[in-house]
């Protein structure tokens, strides 16, 4: 192929050798390379497969807006697809991999979409792939999706790791340009606290890819020698490798730093990535300006690239694409590149300027076309023979390895336009002007369409020091340097070369070609928002960085209507793509969210306990003995609850202190049954509504001293409940003299149930716990083991004579293990949450699968707890129409007529005979278990005037399995309907 | 939505520290009146979709934990003020249309006193 590295010359380090490879072809780099330039210098031009047809591709730029040269990046875990090559920085033992091509890159089976292309026009999927329907998913999804694939997965874990931090700065400086350089020692002089941050490796900009002067030194020594400087004040951070990829309310910027990114075996101790979060004051968007490409026949051919791309590869990496080369322009910065090139000593053939007139520069020789414009580029996969032009005398071809191209520039603007306002375009400078609607964000330099070095330098000092007085900062005046310049900088737009002979694509990496969208304004698809997503224009990984502005140009054209009219599309974060990795930071595996465990954990694990993840808890769910399962069991742990006595840990349920001397009157608000009466010592069960008069929670509140409670709330609904109590005080009641904490983690709690439970408790407590002494409901502080505060309450959930004793988390696992010794005589064992829930099912208690948020108190028979003489959250909504009517589903029983038949919850109930339907639906089963004690799975269920209709008959319809069951409806109290064993 | 909220008691947080409730702009209505009924439908469902300034109630759930009125506008993101709801006098902070039909409310039993009552206790 025809690129080749010159013999001397450029930025990089000719002394370090670095090897890589590409598909498999070793090859050598230097440091100082991208991964674009070495494959230039090893004559690699070809680097991908176009999109859709599969046309052979090189790079088009040097930078960030590389819309071609995409990589597989790295191997295993670490492969990262979609790489650019131009932003790639090269290392030792880099492994690429070019994209988009079965079976290889040189002989690509898809290039025959190329022949065909005369199908693939616009809306070519909307239009062919609509029928026959089930096609669809089965046969054109797959296909597309593999023929028009970007890069692969490997489906392997990163092995790396990532991570998100904060910074805080007064000035935020994007890119170290010349004007980016300027604003950071200027806003840094002012005292202000300064982040510079670059993209690349090395900080410089334009500085390091052109040929211009600076203080009568080369451009890339001055940005070296002022970089030092601002590397040595204590008050300025320069973040190279880092783009700033967002910008966001109140000043705060994203910003993605490649820290390992260049290595091929990163140290484990540093992140690859972090992900920023920048807090500014104020924002200099030195962000430079994207050359635009021109549209012409064969402008994706490999050996054309943009004019500053070809100088950038000669100047700062001393490589280009051919010995010869032509100039295609309609600006100035095609002649500086023909000057360059003509410098390194390939020959430029001619400077093709579509201008009617040539700028007054001298080309040395070089022959200037006026007039004309390329219309087919000759060339292929192994590179380009010769264009062919048109200066209004037919069709003539020249001979030339490699072209330039420049269209003219467009500021870049992103950042300035992501929170909504839009560049404005100016017909004088025929580019998009960012918007000046945020104060905090300045643009500067050639983002600001300064496009001479003096006037970069001159721009970036003043809006350092602009940024730094919006920052608070008394400025002072910073001298800019004296820097020798070209004078000339015109340019004219030239949106699409309409002789074209061959394709003139607009936007490179979706295929999409001058034609398309004019053909997508005839098809109605004349709006900007519209013509993108109906052409795909501008939706590819590069978002358009190259192509957009040539798209609206082409679709003004195409419309009639002026560039302001049609407008631009939204500018969106990210400027560039983010890895998945960066934005998870170390939120992957087992952090991915944190794990709580109760103080009890080790006590049940100890026990052989098997555990169930409920929110972010783990709790003990099932004790398995001689290797039975979860059903045999729970069935043992219930039965011997039943007959003897059993421990179950309940710290996860929330818990919360209340003191003060409206405690009283605060919880009587909070419930919706009477709390004023509580008796010190005593556990009343209350309800909480929510405002909207449906159930939100429920629990047991103890008061153990006049102004003192403590409430329990349910596991799932402990944060919540929090929250809703503090928002009673201090949103709805102020006034109200009240205190309250959260002590959920403080205690472990554990229930005691069985007819032993008061034989075993009364080993270790300091209390009379005779049913005189300590009733049913009954609650004190107490103390345990002699000396252990605890807290002993008489409520039972189980239906049992049971306890629920609270002792310091600390001392939980102690506690735990006494009550096993003393209960050992009475054969105590621990049982689990399925025991745990297979008891309150057989006693036809309610959790959050019954009050699910949208059933009332009547709904589950606990009408009779809404108070109506008092105030309280959800009163006046529960007694609204919907609330109370009588068709409303009701809590009830369900028994299968055959015992050993099991069903789930989330059943639906229907009447026998019918057939299941919207408008048969009686209800739905809420809760299911195996009940040890009837020998039969039972379920509660909420079911339409369920309380009127036990002993009927009723079908359980499980359309998911299959399963229609028939059951009876019953008292939602399967066992000890007279509550006599929790009294006793 | 902006990012960074001043909470009076902990100084500038980012907004993932905080759980946004919604409109402050309503006041609790009490039980007592011909009207209860109507003013509790609107309390608790109806919604203005409001385009420019609005007051929420914000929770500081990772730090101070106190709720909080934030004063924003949709539109520009911009945060006019942070005040704890505790503070808060009635129907003073409503600048959205919400403001009209909460005006129109007679005062909530518990909330008429709540200055009062306040600086006598703290």
């Amino acid at each position: 192929m025809t690129s080749f590295r010159f013999d001397t010359g450029g930025l990089i380090d000719r002394s370090s050798v670095i090897d890589f490879s590409f598909d498999g072809k070793k090859m050598q780099g230097h440091s100082g390379d991208t991964l674009a330039s070495a494959l230039l210098a090893n004559g690699q031009l070809l680097m991908g497969r176009s999109f859709k047809y599969h046309r052979p591709r090189s790079v088009i730029t040097a930078g960030a807006a590389e819309p071609n040269a995409l990589m597989e990046i790295g191997e295993g875990g670490r492969l990262e697809p979609n790489t650019r090559a131009t932003m790639q920085e090269l290392y030792d033992g880099l492994v690429a991999k070019s994209q988009n091509r079965w079976p290889t890159l040189e002989r690509d089976f898809g290039a025959i979409n190329s022949i065909a292309s005369s199908f693939f026009v616009a809306g070519f999927y909307y239009k062919t792939f609509m029928w026959p329907k089930r096609f669809w998913e089965a046969i054109y999804e797959p296909i597309i999706r593999r023929a028009a694939g970007l890069g692969h997965l490997s489906h392997e874990n990163d092995p790396d790791r990532y991570e998100k931090a904060y910074a805080h700065c007064d000035v935020l400086v994007v890119g170290s340009g010349p004007a980016g350089l300027m604003a950071a020692m200027a806003a840094a002089r002012s005292g202000a606290s300064v982040i510079m941050a670059d993209e690349h490796a090395t900080c410089g900009g334009s500085l390091l890819r052109e040929r211009e002067e600076i203080a009568s030194q080369p451009g890339h020594e001055w940005a070296a020698e002022t970089l030092a400087q601002l590397a040595g004040m204590d008050n300025v951070t320069i973040m190279a490798r880092t783009t700033v990829i967002g910008a966001y309310d109140q000043c705060v910027f994203g910003a993605l730093e490649r820290v390992q990114k260049h290595t091929a075996l990163p140290d484990h101790d540093v992140p690859v990535e972090k992900l920023w979060r920048i807090m500014a004051k104020a924002c200099v968007m030195a962000t430079g300006a994207e050359e635009r490409p021109i549209v012409f026949g064969g402008n994706d051919r490999p050996g054309v690239m943009t004019a500053s791309a070809m100088r950038a590869y000669a100047n700062q990496f001393g490589v280009a694409a051919g010995r010869t080369a032509c100039v295609f322009t309609s600006s100035d910065s095609g002649y500086r590149t023909a000057l360059d090139m003509r410098s390194c000593g390939v020959h430029v053939e001619a400077i093709i300027d579509a201008r009617a007139n040539a700028p007054d520069i001298e080309t040395h020789g070089v022959p200037v076309l006026t007039g004309a414009v390329v219309t087919n580029v000759d060339g292929g996969k192994h590179g380009m023979k010769g264009i062919e032009i048109d200066r209004g005398r037919g069709h003539e071809n020249i001979p030339c390895q490699s072209l330039a191209m420049s269209g003219g520039w467009s500021p870049v603007v992103h950042l300035a336009c992501q929170r909504g306002a839009r560049p404005s375009w100016d017909e004088d400078l025929h580019c998009f002007m960012p918007p000046q609607s945020d104060p905090a964000i300045i643009a500067s330099g050639s983002a600001n369409a300064i496009w001479s070095l003096t006037g970069c330098l001159t721009d970036g000092a003043r809006r350092g020091e602009q940024a730094a007085r919006q920052a608070g900062c008394r400025t002072m005046k910073t001298p800019v340097p004296k820097a020798r310049d070209e004078a000339s900088h015109g340019s004219e737009a030239v949106w699409w070369v309409k002789q074209s002979t061959g394709k003139p694509f607009v936007d490179y990496q979706n295929d999409v070609t001058a034609r398309d969208l004019p053909l997508a304004a005839r098809e109605g698809y004349d709006h900007i928002e519209l013509a993108k997503r109906y052409t795909t224009s501008g939706m590819a990984t590069d978002q358009g960085k190259l192509g957009n502005v040539n798209a609206i140009g082409i679709l003004a054209d195409a419309t009639g209507k002026g560039i302001e009219e049609i407008g631009t599309t939204t500018f969106r974060p990210f400027y560039t793509p983010v890895s998945f990795g960066a934005l998870g930071g170390q939120h992957v595996g087992e952090h991915f969210r944190p794990v709580r465990m109760s103080p009890l954990h080790n006590w049940a694990a100890d026990l052989g306990a098997e555990f169930v993840e409920t929110g972010l808890w783990y709790r003990s769910s099932w004790f398995p003995e001689k290797g039975d399962d979860w059903l045999a069991a729970m069935t043992r742990e219930v039965l011997n609850t039943r007959a003897n006595v059993g421990i179950c840990d309940v710290s996860t349920l929330g818990k919360i202190e209340i003191k003060g001397s409206d405690a009283t009157e605060f919880i009587n608000r909070l419930y919706s049954n009477a709390f004023a009466m509580l008796p010190v010592g005593k556990a009343r069960y209350g309800l909480m509504l929510r405002e909207d008069g449906f159930v939100g929670d429920d629990g047991t509140t103890s008061r153990l001293s006049e102004n003192h409670y403590f409430m329990t709330t349910t596991t799932g609904h402990a944060a919540e409940s929090m929250r809703d109590i503090e928002f009673a005080h201090q949103a709805l009641w102020p006034e109200l003299d009240v205190q309250y904490a959260s002590v959920s983690d403080q205690w472990a709690q554990m229930a005691i149930a069985g007819p032993r439970a008061r034989d075993v408790l009364a080993k270790i407590v300091d209390i009379d716990i005779s049913n005189e002494a300590f009733g049913f409901l009954a609650a004190r502080q107490i103390k345990v083991l002699g000396s252990i505060p605890a807290m002993l309450f008489r409520i039972s959930f189980s239906g049992e004579l049971a306890y629920e004793l609270a002792v310091p988390a600390g001392h939980g696992e102690a506690v735990a293990n006494a009550i096993m010794h003393a209960g050992e005589p009475f054969g105590i064992g621990p049982y689990g949450l399925e025991a745990l829930s297979a008891m309150r099912i057989e006693k036809g208690f309610v959790t959050h699968n019954e009050i699910n948020g949208r059933v009332t108190a009547g709904d589950v028979g606990l009408g009779k707890m809404l108070s109506k003489k008092k105030d309280y959250i959800g009163r006046m909504m529960s007694e609204r129409e919907g609330l109370v009517d009588a068709d409303r589903e009701q809590l009830v029983g369900v028994r299968p007529l055959n015992p050993d038949l099991r069903f789930r919850a989330g059943c639906h109930l229907v009447n026998p005979g019918d057939v299941a339907s919207l408008e048969t639906d009686q209800g739905y089963v809420s809760s299911v278990a195996f009940s040890p004690m009837l020998e039969s799975w039972v379920g509660l269920a909420m079911l339409k005037r369920g309380r009127e209709r036990h002993g009927d008959k009723i079908v359980l319809w499980d359309g998911l399995r299959e399963v229609q069951i028939e059951a009876e409806v019953c008292d939602p109290v399967f066992y000890d309907p007279a509550q006599e064993k929790a009294h006793g | 939505m902006a990012y960074l909220i001043n909470c009076p008691h902990c100084g500038q947080r980012t907004t993932d520290e905080f759980y946004i409730k919604g409109d402050a702009s309503k006041q609790r209505p009490g039980t007592i009146g011909d009207d209860t009924m109507n003013q509790w439908h609107d309390y608790v469902h109806i919604r203005d979709n409001v385009r420019g300034r609005t007051a929420e109630h914000w929770h500081h759930t990772g730090g101070c934990r106190q709720w909080l009125v934030v004063e924003r506008d949709t539109v520009s993101h911009e945060v006019y003020a942070v005040a704890p709801a505790s503070s808060r006098t009635p129907g003073k902070t409503s600048a959205t249309p919400a403001r009209k039909s909460a005006a129109r409310k007679t005062p909530a039993r518990n909330t008429t006193s709540r200055k009062t009552a306040r600086g006598e206790k703290k």
